[in-house]
């Protein structure tokens, strides 16, 4: 690990020069492609398929912005980090945008000068446990052995929590979530916690996920972002309302299936200034005026993208809950394309 | 008479700087060293001046904030309220720690493994053989997790324990083997003469000091004794005593007793625990630097001329005091110094912890802490400050010792 702690260093010597430099807008553009940070393997939100393509929930964003941007929705590199390497990779300019389960934290966003563009995923802590230890609630996980991925807000959360309610636990550290499943299946740690939507979709990869538990518990609020560098408000811009898009297209009904009828013109003011059928939205943002259509024909809509991912019909098997529209009785709640 | 005049005196003149052989070398030492200097201003100024452009400032006001997290093994006490500071000493004494143990075992293991290998038994020097290049030519992060992960797949969990029929017996009624690491009784004292049992600890540790004094002064009237008259008293029965009656008498008035591991809950409790992770990182880092450490005993061993145990066998000494009287003393000088930067390249190897979960500096301070306060070029310069005080003592003490046992020159 000292090697990664030099490059770093190294990463953080050369800051300024990603900061100080044309924005990332211009270099994206420039390069012809996005580079993107997601996890280094989580199903349903980021993994590589059969076919070594990435696909998932956060990859979704990424390409979504590529379409944006670049017009095409493969013009993606994607950099696989680690809760520990994230942060270095986003700040020294490794790549354009984060988009990795990362919760939006006041020291996150204020001291470690990053932009969170918006929540792509309400979610939080909770544990998974064996069905065969009987336990029913994280309260009477008193002595037990916890596996915990290292340099997380989880980390925190649990130490917090167990403080709180006065029992005693054991952490195991470990790096990746491959690693966690591996060491809670081999019996290493009697828990695993980790964000619920992360325990759902590690469950649905092992051989029999009916024998495991996810405790009714939920102990955070994890509000779940892309992030960007801070100072660079023009590529932020972009990121965010590229998210807005796909929240809104959804709001609005606007699909991949019926987007190109919709782009044509419809009778809401809305969806043709968002699909760039009316006014300059697309050239505010530096964009062509059928980005967001880009975004959303090449992706689809947040709804189409969450049941393909992680959806109750996908192995995953999240409900919408908290991440239903602000119509619904949800918290997406898109400010107006106006 | 003498016609020969001085030298001319001639004044210096700037070119001879490149053409006088007597500052030519001076010259270029000096631009060297410029051109070192200017480097070294332009890579630090870049970086102050691109953490002034990031918003950044170097500070260590962080290290007293509370942490916020838990480590799994503490040899201090220390819980998610501590400072920073706190847990990179926890994760400094972690290192040490296992540094220290594997130190001692891969010279254990590597004088074995080195005189083996010179054995006049084909089978024996071949399987040496095959130790020592099996082991150093792997990289030692695979060794640590090839046993990390052996352990915890053939080990049974602490749940193999529980039930009238458990799959899974204690060894004893006291030792636990599980995958979690190794769980042995621990002795504690039941009337200590101090409160507090480090106190109690320390007073054993001060008996077995003065055991040493009290062995080492019979030793000397022994010598004494046999120069004066050439009988040497029989020593044994007393040096036995004087190591034997302190610690037993202490160990009896302040009551010695054991505390068995139990399952309780979810894992043993009581006892002393012997982390996986430890037994893992240790393990590996002595059976891969041992390999290293034997093949420079066998070339300390080599170094020494033949003629020096044909000698001393001419002179009647049997095999086992050739060795230790006449070969190794001789063969250290040449041990020694590879030894050092063996015992260095393991305290610099304990820092690939984090691979299995062990709470090392550099996985406590170089990296939760790091990671939850953003404040990377302060954690590694403090871990930079940490390696090379370590490493520089640790070359200091075997240079020191080097000395004693390098050839005495009068």
């Amino acid at each position: 690990m000292k090697k990664t702690m030099i490059l770093g260093a190294m990463a953080f010597a050369g800051l300024a020069a990603g900061a100080a430099s044309a924005g990332t807008l211009d270099d994206v553009k420039a390069r012809g492609k996005l580079n993107c940070g997601v996890t280094t393997g989580l199903v349903g939100f980021a993994a590589p398929n059969a076919n070594g393509e990435w696909e998932g929930f956060d990859v979704a964003v990424c390409r979504a912005v590529a379409a944006a941007v670049l017009g095409d929705s493969t013009a993606v590199e994607f950099v696989p980090t680690t809760g520990k390497t994230r942060f270095t990779a986003l700040a020294s300019g490794e790549i354009d945008m984060l988009a990795r389960n990362t919760t939006w934290t006041f020291s996150r966003d204020v001291d470690l000068k990053f932009e969170f563009v918006g929540i792509n995923y309400y979610d939080g802590q909770g544990f998974m446990v064996p069905k065969e230890l009987g336990v029913s609630s994280a309260k009477e996980l008193d002595g037990a052995t916890v596996c915990i991925q290292t340099g997380t807000t989880t980390e925190l959360n649990l130490a917090d929590f167990f403080r709180s309610n006065n029992i005693s636990y054991e952490p195991v550290p470990v790096e990746t979530n491959a690693e966690a499943q591996q060491q809670y299946l081999a019996g290493a740690c009697d828990v695993y916690t980790t964000d619920a939507s992360g325990l759902a979709s590690t469950r649905a990869t092992f051989d029999d996920p009916a024998s495991h538990a996810i405790l009714p518990e939920i102990i955070s609020k994890e509000p779940l972002g892309p992030l960007v560098r801070h100072g660079d408000h023009e590529w932020g811009d972009v990121v965010r309302w590229t998210l807005n898009a796909m929240i809104a297209a959804e709001e609005l009904g606007v699909t991949s299936a019926n987007i190109g009828e919709m782009a044509a013109g419809t009778d809401n003011p809305e969806i043709n200034r968002l699909l760039g059928a009316e006014g300059t939205l697309g050239e505010m943002l530096g964009l062509s005026a059928d980005w967001a259509k880009n975004a959303i024909a090449s992706q689809g809509n947040y709804g189409e993208v969450f049941a393909k991912n992680i959806g109750e019909d996908s192995p995953v098997g999240l409900a919408r809950g908290l991440n239903a529209q602000w119509t619904e009785g949800g918290l997406l709640y898109s400010p107006p394309f106006r | 008479m003498s016609t020969l005049t001085d030298p001319p005196n001639e004044s210096f003149r700037l070119s001879m700087l490149i053409n006088d052989t007597r500052y030519r070398s001076l010259t270029f030492q000096v631009i060297a060293a410029v051109i070192l200097a200017l480097c070294i201003w332009y890579l630090g100024n870049n970086l102050i001046q691109n953490l002034r452009a990031a918003g950044l400032n170097i500070s260590y006001n962080f290290l007293s904030d509370s942490s916020g997290y838990d480590i799994n093994q503490r040899l201090v006490e220390y819980d998610s309220q501590s400072s920073h500071a706190k847990a990179a000493l926890v994760g400094l004494l972690n290192t040490l720690l296992v540094a220290f143990l594997a130190c001692i075992t891969a010279t254990v293991f590597g004088v074995v493994a080195g005189v083996l290998r010179l054995s006049n038994n084909w089978l024996v020097s071949k399987l040496m053989a095959f130790y020592v290049e099996i082991f150093r030519n792997i990289p030692v992060l695979i060794w640590i997790i090839i046993i990390f992960t052996i352990m915890t797949a053939v080990l049974p969990g602490p749940r193999a324990f529980r039930g009238d029929n458990a799959t899974s017996s204690m060894l004893f009624d006291a030792f636990a083997f599980t995958n979690r690491g190794i769980y042995t009784p621990m002795p504690w004292f039941e009337h200590g003469l101090f409160a507090s049992a480090s106190m109690n600890w320390l007073l054993v540790i001060a008996g077995f000091v003065g055991s040493w004094f009290a062995a080492r002064r019979i030793n000397i009237w022994a010598n004494q004794k046999q120069e004066a008259t050439g009988i040497r008293p029989k020593t044994t029965a007393l040096i036995l005593a004087a190591w034997l009656v302190p610690f037993l008498v202490l160990m009896l008035v302040m009551g010695l007793s054991w505390e068995y591991p139990e399952l309780k809950g979810f894992n043993f409790k009581g006892g002393i625990k012997i982390g996986g992770p430890l037994i893992a990182l240790w393990f590996a880092l002595s059976i891969y630097t041992g390999a290293f450490i034997a093949e420079n005993v066998r070339a300390g061993i080599q170094a020494v001329s033949k003629g020096q145990t044909e000698a001393a066998s001419a002179l009647g000494l049997r095999p086992g005091k050739v060795m230790n009287l006449v070969v190794l003393p001789q063969a250290l000088r040449v041990i020694i110094p590879p030894l050092i930067s063996n015992f260095l390249n393991i305290t610099k190897n304990s820092s690939l912890a984090i691979a299995v979960g062990y709470a090392d500096i550099t996985a406590t301070l170089g990296g939760i802490t790091l990671n939850q306060t953003g404040r990377a070029i302060e954690c590694v310069l403090l871990l930079m400050l940490f390696y090379l005080t370590a490493s520089l003592t640790i070359s200091m003490v075997m240079n020191v010792y080097n000395a004693s046992v390098k050839l005495k020159e009068r």
